[in-house]
């Protein structure tokens, strides 16, 4: 039983543009998919119709959408909560109740490594660990479904790699079912179970890759052969999806 | 300029800025208190003394030398006035009482419209067709002439206090709607977004986001119609020129008996009097906001 699933998934904007043709596939539990594609197309157009932030104008799309976690490309935190008041937020408009939500406030922010930094206001931070905060945030309704829009797209690089790492950390602790968003080819590989890359508008998926590495996956995977080769495959489907 | 560079303190507050390696950075440190504050505190002072050395002159040079005895008044009588000792033997507690009474005007006009201020922004935030229906008569509310209004509102109510309180009410409502309207719209998109996901209602939203995300500009209103109020009290006194013996009552009173010396002391009273509401009320909003963009620390 898929944890989310697309079928046939088309969305055309009022004004006429058509962001979306035909996107079929699915997330299963413990599943970690990747869309790759070049940005314009449509790729976060994907994420917001399984949120139901939007709807699609045609096809089907079958979640769950009571409890879905979903980090954005900014970390969005409020600015006049401080670390573990933004952290609690989710739980707070579930109305968990409070010792409750302070068990798991404190289990996620441990689990992001935010620890010592509770009390901090996001203005104090840096990009990495607002991120961080993001994350922990979602975490705290332990989703069984993630949605990540280019979370890292704005961190630096060896942020971005430390995160990736972490992320899949997460993942290997919650069991969710991912799905990531990216125009960085080995992000994609390097996270993934499955990729997928998308062409540029209107968005279809042109071409699937299984991505056969074990979890853990060692930061030194991003170097061997296999890695590259995997890499240079999606590059060039890529680039025909491009042309 | 952003809400941010509004509500940063200027100088001496150390903040306290933490990286992803965790080290801490502390800026604006103690050695860089003193001058900051020297060269803040010096030039307005030399302004201040060429200011008075002109009045001095102006009066020596021209009105004194001229003859105009009834519009002289030195910067030093203007002093002692405030100790009861001007050229007519003003006694202090008659300025004190006035300044008291434009106090309570001012107050009570700015609490009733912050109050009235913030429930029209809140509904006009949460229904389109209240913004639509009401917003033209907040802007009518600011451009119709208040001079022209006083005596209007003075017909029709009395020259008492209540009256007095509707002119501060009147004056200073407009930017406590527009500021706090503003505010309430200013939570962004994706912020607005993650309490759909959630399926956050409406009073949440409002509680929870677009009233906290609106705390700076609410004091920014708070701060303008805080000087508002002030001159409304000064102006409804003035103008009514009868009833109780507020400030601005009193500076008719000078005015029409020739006594500038007296005169020029309420005017500053007034003027120190709308600097402490509108400082008040900028020190107000620092303080609750301060933590978002420079930690606690």
């Amino acid at each position: 039983m898929e944890a989310l699933s697309f079928e046939r998934v088309g969305k055309i904007f009022p004004d006429g543009t058509e962001a979306l043709r035909d996107v079929t596939f699915a997330v299963e539990p413990g599943e970690f998919v990747t869309v790759v594609g070049p940005s314009g197309c449509g790729k976060s157009t994907l994420l917001r119709i399984a949120s139901g932030l939007d709807d699609q104008t045609s096809g089907s799309c079958q979640v769950d959408r009571s409890n879905i976690g979903y980090v954005f490309q900014d970390a969005t935190l409020l600015p006049w909560r401080s670390v573990k008041r933004n952290v609690e937020l989710f739980a707070e408009l579930h109305r968990v109740d409070s010792a409750e939500r302070a068990r798991s406030v404190a289990a996620a922010i441990e689990l992001v490594g935010l620890s010592g930094f509770e009390d901090h206001y996001p203005a104090q931070l840096s990009g990495g660990m607002r991120m961080r905060a993001s994350l922990a945030r979602s975490l705290v309704m332990q989703p069984p479904v993630f949605l990540f829009d280019e979370p890292f797209g704005a961190l630096d690089e060896i942020t971005r790699e430390r995160l990736n790492e972490e992320t899949l950390r997460l993942f290997a602790h919650e069991g969710f079912a991912g799905l990531f968003i990216t125009h960085s080819i080995s992000e994609a590989v390097f996270m993934s179970t499955r990729v997928h890359v998308m062409s540029a508008r209107p968005g279809r998926i042109v071409a699937s890759y299984d991505i056969p590495f074990d979890y853990p996956r060692n930061p030194d995977l991003r170097f061997e052969v296999a890695f590259a080769e995997l890499s240079g495959e999606v590059s060039h489907a890529l680039r025909g999806a491009h042309r | 300029m952003t809400d941010r560079d509004v509500l940063a303190p200027e100088t001496g507050s150390a903040a306290v800025v933490a990286e992803a390696s965790s080290a801490v950075h502390v800026t604006a440190t103690a050695t860089g208190l003193i001058p900051a504050w020297r060269s803040r505190l010096v030039p307005p002072i030399l302004v201040f003394f060429g200011f008075v050395g002109l009045w001095y002159g102006y009066a020596r040079f021209v009105l004194d030398e001229n003859g105009r005895k009834t519009a002289l008044a030195y910067p030093h009588t203007v002093l002692t006035t405030f100790f009861g000792g001007g050229p007519e033997g003003e006694q202090p507690w008659q300025l004190l009482s006035a300044l008291w009474l434009t106090f309570v005007v001012a107050l009570v006009g700015l609490l009733i419209a912050i109050v009235l201020g913030t429930l029209f922004a809140v509904l006009m935030s949460q229904a389109q067709w209240v913004e639509t229906s009401f917003y033209p008569y907040a802007v009518l509310l600011q451009t119709v002439p208040i001079l022209a209004l006083v005596p209007l509102i003075g017909l029709l109510f009395g020259f008492g206090m209540g009256a007095r309180i509707l002119v501060c009410v009147i004056i200073s409502l407009f930017p406590i709607i527009t500021n706090t309207l503003f505010g309430l719209k200013s939570a962004d998109r994706a912020q607005h977004e993650l309490f759909t996901l959630h399926r956050a209602g409406r009073l949440t939203r409002l509680i929870k986001l677009q009233f906290p995300a609106a705390l700076p500009a609410i004091f920014t209103g708070f701060q303008i119609s805080a000087g508002l109020s002030v001159i409304g009290a000064i102006v409804g006194g003035f103008f009514f020129g009868r009833g109780p013996r507020d400030l601005g009552n009193r500076i008719l009173l000078y005015s029409n008996r020739l006594r500038p010396a007296e005169m020029i002391a309420a005017v500053i009273l007034s003027a120190l009097l709308g600097v402490v509401f509108f400082q008040f009320f900028g020190w107000a909003g620092n303080r609750l906001t301060r933590s978002w963009y420079k930690g606690e620390r």
